[in-house]
């Protein structure tokens, strides 16, 4: 690790104030940020903990929904009892990641924060333009089968590890930001993160300083919350692919229907092209594939990752499968 | 990693730095923009943080760089808390930190002023063993030891969790208080890792403490 100077925040505002600094960066269950530290991926010269901030409450809003503090732990909010009444959705995608110890340290805002798992990310003996602007994408043409299809360029093509982000965006998540001069604004989950184009070390629209304080959720959405996950192993990996959905029947017909994938864009990729397919729709397994085959229309594989297409089209059945009752 | 020898090394290095920012102050003096970058802290400075670690007090000087699993290791010489991977995947370095299981290594002693830590020589009482320890031997849930100390202190930590109600991966219903069957014991340990593999023994020993505790 390289030498970088601590402080323990003792406000937000100060906080944010300190972290302004381009070489500064925030921490909080600092998971991700030590471990990249560790091996000089991550090298701030000045870390501000915001961990003793009042951030980690969960709150009834008047509209109905939750508001997440930002130092909520993953566990804490998979744990609560109006979570796993009104978003199971949200507790099964918290549950699936991880383990129990690095949940209880990760925290709300930095789950969404996290930088990716693409190996050659990680392996500072290869080129990546993530690490190093302009250096080339060792995993186009590399062994990609982590990478995503949808949404990425030929100068990155890094999937976001987040399971929870996955289940937020479903549910039209925002994220709540106080910026170091103090103006505050509102996100939608959606638009917090940036393509990568020929930025990609550009990942989110948050200005240095501009501090994650909290995420809302809406009301929950009507219909059947579920999650499902396919990865190598059966815990404790990270998702080759992911579905999150939010479906609701009336009769034979779908009324109402929100659809996510994980493990395959530099996002939580919610599909706007699914949900019209499904809207009105018989429900039917041929109804879930004509969802499947929209969602996943511009998908493009890189090689060892092409299978993350059929089987998020396949995932995709299973769960709205799962989820009307459909055999 | 010597983390003692890293220090050593360091305050040499700062040493020639001072020597030689002396130098300098005398060549700027007049630019107090120059003078003000000067007067920012050290990174490389110690800090001082108070932990209570197994019921007793400590102050710990430590460069800020230093993680809990080395402070434990290297500073206060608790080496029953293992260094496995050092990245959060194996379990090893697990400490009950405020009653959660947490990755010892995977966060800086600094990060924890005032916090309450049970390592592994914190758990029996006396020559008692807890519970958990003597349920491990009795179950022979271990070959090399190793990852032991960890999958222990994970155990314990389970239990409270469990008993507060926490689902987990495993529970077909997350609105409710699951039971501890087999799958959810093996889903909640999944981050503790056995190369010997002795997971079936392990598992055996966390259901004996389990069953017991309901009794």
């Amino acid at each position: 690790m390289k030498p970088f100077r601590y402080e323990r925040a003792s406000g937000i505002a100060s906080a944010c104030t300190s972290a302004a600094e381009p070489t500064a960066k925030f921490i909080a269950g600092g998971t991700n940020l030590l471990d990249l530290m560790k091996l000089q991926i991550e090298t701030p010269a000045h870390l501000v903990d915001i961990g003793s901030l009042p951030l980690a409450e969960i709150e009834e809003t008047a509209e109905g929904g939750l508001r997440v503090g930002t130092r909520v732990t993953n566990s804490a909010l998979a744990a609560d009892m109006r979570v796993r009444r009104l978003y199971p959705l949200l507790s099964q995608a918290i549950l699936a990641g991880a383990s129990t110890q690095l949940r209880n340290k990760a925290t709300t805002g930095g789950n969404l924060l996290q930088r990716t798992r693409c190996p050659y990310f990680y392996d500072t003996t290869k080129p990546c333009n993530k690490r190093t602007p302009g250096a080339g994408c060792a995993a186009v043409g590399g062994l990609n089968r982590m990478n995503a299809v949808l949404g990425v360029s030929d100068d990155c093509i890094a999937a976001h590890g987040s399971d929870m982000a996955v289940a937020m965006a479903a549910l039209d998540a925002r994220v709540e930001t106080v910026a170091a001069d103090g103006a505050t604004r509102t996100i939608p989950i959606d638009a917090l993160y940036r393509p990568p184009g020929s930025t990609p070390h550009i990942e989110t629209v948050l200005a240095s300083g501009e501090l994650i304080r909290s995420v809302v959720l809406p009301p929950p959405p009507p219909g059947r919350q579920l999650y499902r996950k396919v990865r190598d192993r059966a815990s404790f990996a990270f998702a080759l692919v992911s579905v999150a959905v939010v479906v609701a029947r009336e009769d034979d017909r779908v009324r109402a229907a929100r659809v996510a994938f994980g493990g395959i864009s530099y996002k939580p990729w919610r599909s706007a092209e699914a949900e019209a397919a499904l809207i009105g729709a018989s429900v039917t397994q041929a109804s879930f594939d004509a969802a499947g085959r929209a969602a996943l229309r511009n998908a493009r594989g890189y090689g060892y990752n092409d299978f993350k297409i059929p089987l998020a089209r396949r995932t995709l059945r299973a769960v709205l499968s799962d989820a009307t009752g459909v055999i | 990693m010597n983390h003692n020898k890293d220090t050593r090394l360091h305050v040499t290095r700062r040493r020639v730095l001072a020597a030689g920012t002396a130098a300098v102050a005398l060549s700027v003096v007049g630019h107090p923009q120059l003078a003000l970058g000067a007067g920012l802290p050290d990174a490389e400075t110690p800090v001082t943080v108070g932990l209570q670690i197994n019921g007793r007090s400590h102050d710990l000087t430590v460069d800020p760089r230093t993680t809990l699993l080395d402070a434990l290791r290297e500073h206060l010489a608790l080496t029953g808390t293992k260094k496995g991977c050092d990245q959060g995947q194996c379990g090893a370095c697990t400490v009950i930190v405020n009653g959660q299981r947490i990755n010892s290594c995977l966060t800086l002693a600094v990060m924890h002023a005032g916090d309450e830590v049970t390592t592994i020589e914190g758990l029996a009482n006396g020559d008692e063993l807890h519970p958990m320890q003597a349920a491990f031997v009795r179950h022979d849930g271990l070959q090399c030891g190793y990852c032991t100390p960890g999958q222990i202190c994970s155990a314990v930590a389970l239990l409270a969790e469990h008993k507060a109600g926490w689902p987990s991966y495993a529970t077909a219903d997350v609105a409710t208080s699951p039971v501890l069957t087999e799958a959810e014991i093996s889903e909640r340990m999944s981050g503790n890792i056995c190369r010997c593999s002795a997971y079936p023994n392990i598992v055996a020993a966390i259901r004996d403490v389990a069953e017991g505790s309901l009794g």
